[in-house]
């Protein structure tokens, strides 16, 4: 509904007086305007910044946040208006919306920030006006399309192994990822190595050497010393092949692999080799011998899985193919054209080089090109005319699409840089959420040593320092209800190893008959560990020492425990904690739901919750907070 | 030569539609929803004005499109149990409480679950946690439905555990709730036989107490 249309209909109906006097029948009686509409102006607070507004003009758009009814969430009695905890600066471009009728994308604004703000207040994309439409698409398109690289690349290929994989699974691992293991960083080393080595072999054993004694030919080295060159050859064969059929062993789906580009290249840069063992040594067949000789320079091409650009290089011209096609195609029909004409041009001349449309092809090309090797030049007028319009041609012909594909270049090239970066990112990444990971294991386990019982002291913490410790303390309290249902407890990774490893030491054979050892599972600990465990606690504080004992039952009581029996001691706890448990309204509703962490990929912490109410309908009502965001979590 | 012209342009071609795809999903993705009005919801729960204002505010914020779809409840609930994986006892838990059974939690649902699970009375409670275990929602509590329950419970602890868990600990657990539960020895628990043993175990000491902490074990979302 447009705004015109509103503020124009009593102008228009105004304007209908000058009907009367040619009416045939009687005017039909104006409606009753039952509802009173007085209109109202609306304050709505965002984040400290007030804007006010006509009742009407945020009903105009019933289906959104703020002109149904969903916006009296947000409405702040004591203060008369609707507060809203969002981004202000953006609030005005929604604002706009309700007053002119068209939405519009400010250019400077992140496209997932407006796009959240959007969702926020229940506006559907779609209507962005036309005059920024365009911006949007593009903008959100490459969003999505970098987001999806950036997940593919973290799924790929630096996680860990899973822990049950086969050998072959990791030999294929090795063989893509060659940084993963010092094996196989050797074997890529060697590979490449020997890649090189065959390569200088093919191209010396041609070089004219002095020839043997009594002889006045110049021998090529590869007859001269053909012996040696026939075992490098051999040598690097013999690596080659072993190397291929590892790759094809270990690859998990064969017909794939047999394939892909990079296998279709190892197998013709091996086959020259065996197909000249088994060839005999004939006149006639040497010929084709020699030329699959020249197959063996393909085993230069294997240095692509060893050199990033070169691979660079060939998505490059993959990618621009068409492009490619084009000039090839345009090319073509310029070749063909030039030739037939300086062919009839030649025609008459006596001796003349253009002896047909063909041969006058190898002229075209090399004037087409600029290269003018001057071993055909036409010699009529007419022949040179047309002779330089062609090379004039063959210039713009060539250099059309030639950024097309540097672009492409550039375009695939920085995208390698960015997957680059990625990986290196990611290390730090992972290692910051290990160490973020391990401080919450430790800080659980600090907070059973320290009993976590300090009701009052956590009374007056929540006071002072406010939230972070009072959710902290929830959490951890959460985790403890979910230890007396299991009844077991969380330990962290260097306690655990260090079980694991007396485990196998010490108790192995007397707990052998469990099925979990066959599992790779511990077997459970040896009560000596568990009393060694209970003491260290009860060292800690003093005032663990009365939980420290309870802890030591609840463990010799494991083997027989039953679901109530862990309820009970839980409820057990509560009333030495006591919790507040005559208070039924100590009640914590925590709510977080998190942003997912795809979109926050510089994030250095684990997406964190959000912990909007804490109900209490009990006395201190300065414990009522609306909403708190943890990074540390 | 034309001929192989062709076809590497062609080649390029069939790469364009998939591209155009992604403009018709960018449309499609927007879906809002919007709860009942405050008065409604007020008369349906427990819940006061205030208090429901302030869980829509921090629901809204994380998720604005009024909806939460199982990834996003299962990836929230595993934050919380960081050390081992949560995922399943989350499914089951989004199973409770999407009413509709149509894969995503309104607004509604979350109020009037965790309306019956702080402010509800005991037989409430306990009819929402025999509704939990009870997976096919069939009536009966059987012994496949609550080790699916425990392993999954048990999963939430992760692999550094003090004892370290065997195998069999989970199957230990769910015989002795059966045990206590089950008082005909039908193999199944009903709604009646549940609520009963609950209640009579904790005969001892006040009923609110366990219902106040299992309410914030399980709620704490």
């Amino acid at each position: 509904m447009a705004a015109g249309v509103a503020t124009w209909l009593p102008f228009a109906r105004a304007a209908a007086v000058g009907w009367l006097p040619l009416a045939k029948k009687i005017m039909p009686k104006p409606p009753v305007d039952k509802k009173s509409r007085n209109d109202e102006i609306l304050f709505v607070n965002v984040s400290g910044l007030r804007f006010q507004t006509w009742k009407n003009t945020l009903d105009r758009y019933p289906d959104t946040l703020l002109g149904s009814s969903e916006k009296e969430f947000f409405y702040n009695e004591d203060t008369q208006e609707y507060f809203f905890d969002r981004d202000p600066e953006m609030f005005r471009h929604i604002l706009n919306f309700y007053r002119t009728g068209k939405l519009h994308y400010p250019r400077q604004e992140c496209i997932q920030a407006f796009d959240e703000e959007l969702a926020f207040y229940g506006i559907v994309p779609d209507i962005i006006g036309d005059c920024c439409m365009e911006e949007y698409r593009d903008r959100k398109k490459e969003n999505q399309e970098r987001l999806a690289e950036d997940t593919e690349a973290e799924m790929a290929t630096d996680t860990p192994l899973p822990p049950h994989s086969t050998h072959r699974e990791r030999l294929w691992r090795a063989f893509e990822n060659p940084h993963t293991s010092t094996m196989a960083l050797v074997f890529y080393y060697v590979t490449g190595f020997f890649i090189a080595v065959s390569v200088i072999a093919n191209v010396v054993e041609t070089v004219p050497c002095r020839p043997l004694k009594g002889s006045k030919k110049d021998l090529p080295c590869g007859e001269k010393y053909s012996l040696a060159f026939f075992c490098m050859d051999t040598a690097c064969v013999l690596i080659f092949t072993f190397e291929y059929l590892m790759r094809l062993f270990a690859a998990p789906s064969r017909c794939k692999f047999m394939r892909s580009v990079m296998s279709v290249i190892d197998v013709v840069a091996i086959m020259p080799y065996y197909i000249g063992l088994v060839m005999p040594e004939n006149e006639d067949v040497s010929g084709a011998f020699v030329t699959l000789r020249v197959f063996r320079v393909f085993r230069i091409f294997k240095f692509s899985r060893h050199s990033q650009g070169l691979r660079i290089l060939g998505y490059t011209l993959k990618s621009c193919a068409s492009e490619l096609g084009f000039l090839l195609f345009s090319l073509t029909m310029a070749i063909i054209i030039f030739a037939t004409v300086m062919f009839y041009a030649e025609k008459g001349t006596k001796g003349t080089n253009f002896t047909s449309i063909p041969a006058s092809f190898w002229y075209t090309i090399v004037t087409m090109t600029t290269l003018g090797y001057g071993d055909m030049v036409p010699n009529t007028i007419a022949g040179k005319i047309f002779g330089s319009i062609c090379s004039l041609s063959g210039v713009l012909v060539i250099a059309l699409p030639v950024p097309v594909i540097v672009s492409n270049f550039s375009r695939i090239y920085h995208q390698n840089q960015r997957a680059d970066k990625m990986r290196a990112q990611q290390k730090v990444r992972l290692a910051r959420i290990r160490l973020a990971k391990k401080g919450t294991t430790n800080a659980f386990l600090q907070y059973k040593e320290e009993g976590g019982f300090h009701v009052r002291l956590f009374h007056d913490a929540a006071l002072c320092t406010g939230f972070l410790l009072y959710i902290l303390y929830i959490h951890n309290h959460l985790l403890h209800c979910l230890e007396k249902t299991t009844n077991h407890e969380f330990t962290d990774e260097l306690t655990f190893s260090e079980m694991c490893m007396t485990e196998s030491v010490g108790y192995r054979t007397s707990r052998s008959t469990s099925i979990s050892s066959q599992q790779g599972e511990l077997t459970s600990c040896c009560p000596r560990r568990a009393k060694r465990r209970a003491i260290r606690l009860a060292n800690s504080t003093a005032s663990v020492s009365r939980d420290s004992v309870q802890e030591l039952d609840t463990l010799q009581v494991h083997k027989t425990s039953a679901g109530p029996q862990s309820r009970s001691s839980l409820n057990a706890r509560t009333e030495d904690l006591k919790l507040n448990c005559e208070d039924r309204d100590f009640t914590a509703a925590i709510i977080s739901i998190p942003t997912p962490p795809a979109n926050t990929p510089d994030d250095s912490l684990p997406p964190s919750p959000a912990i909007p109410g804490i109900l209490r309908n009990s006395r201190t009502s300065s414990y009522i907070h609306e909403t708190v965001k943890i990074s540390s979590l | 030569m034309g001929a192989v012209v062709g076809t590497l342009t062609l080649q390029t071609r069939q790469r364009r539609p998939s591209r155009d795809k992604l403009y018709d999903d960018l449309e499609l993705s927007v879906v809002c929803h919007r709860p009942e009005g405050l008065e409604q919801l007020e008369a349906q729960t427990n819940f006061s004005k205030k208090e429901l204002k302030v869980l829509y505010r921090g629901f809204k914020n994380e998720c604005p499109s009024g909806v939460v779809n199982e990834e996003t409840f299962k990836q929230i609930y595993s934050q919380f149990f960081p050390h081992g994986d949560a995922s399943t006892y989350a499914h089951y838990l989004f199973n409770s409480f999407d009413s509709s059974q149509n894969g995503s939690i309104k607004f509604e649902d979350f109020v009037t679950a965790l309306s019956i699970l702080l402010r509800g009375t005991t037989t409430e409670k306990l009819q929402w946690t025999f509704n939990l275990y009870d997976i096919n929602r069939d009536g009966y509590i059987n012994k496949e439905e609550m080790t699916d329950i425990v392993k999954a419970i048990y999963d939430m602890m992760g692999r550094f555990t003090y004892p370290a868990l065997k195998t069999d600990t989970f199957k230990q657990h769910v015989d002795a709730f059966f045990q206590k539960m089950d008082k005909n020895r039908d193999g199944v628990v009903t709604l009646d036989e549940f609520i009963l043993s609950c209640q009579e175990v904790y005969s001892t000491c006040s009923c609110s107490k366990w219902h106040t902490m299992h309410t914030i074990f399980v709620v704490c979302i």
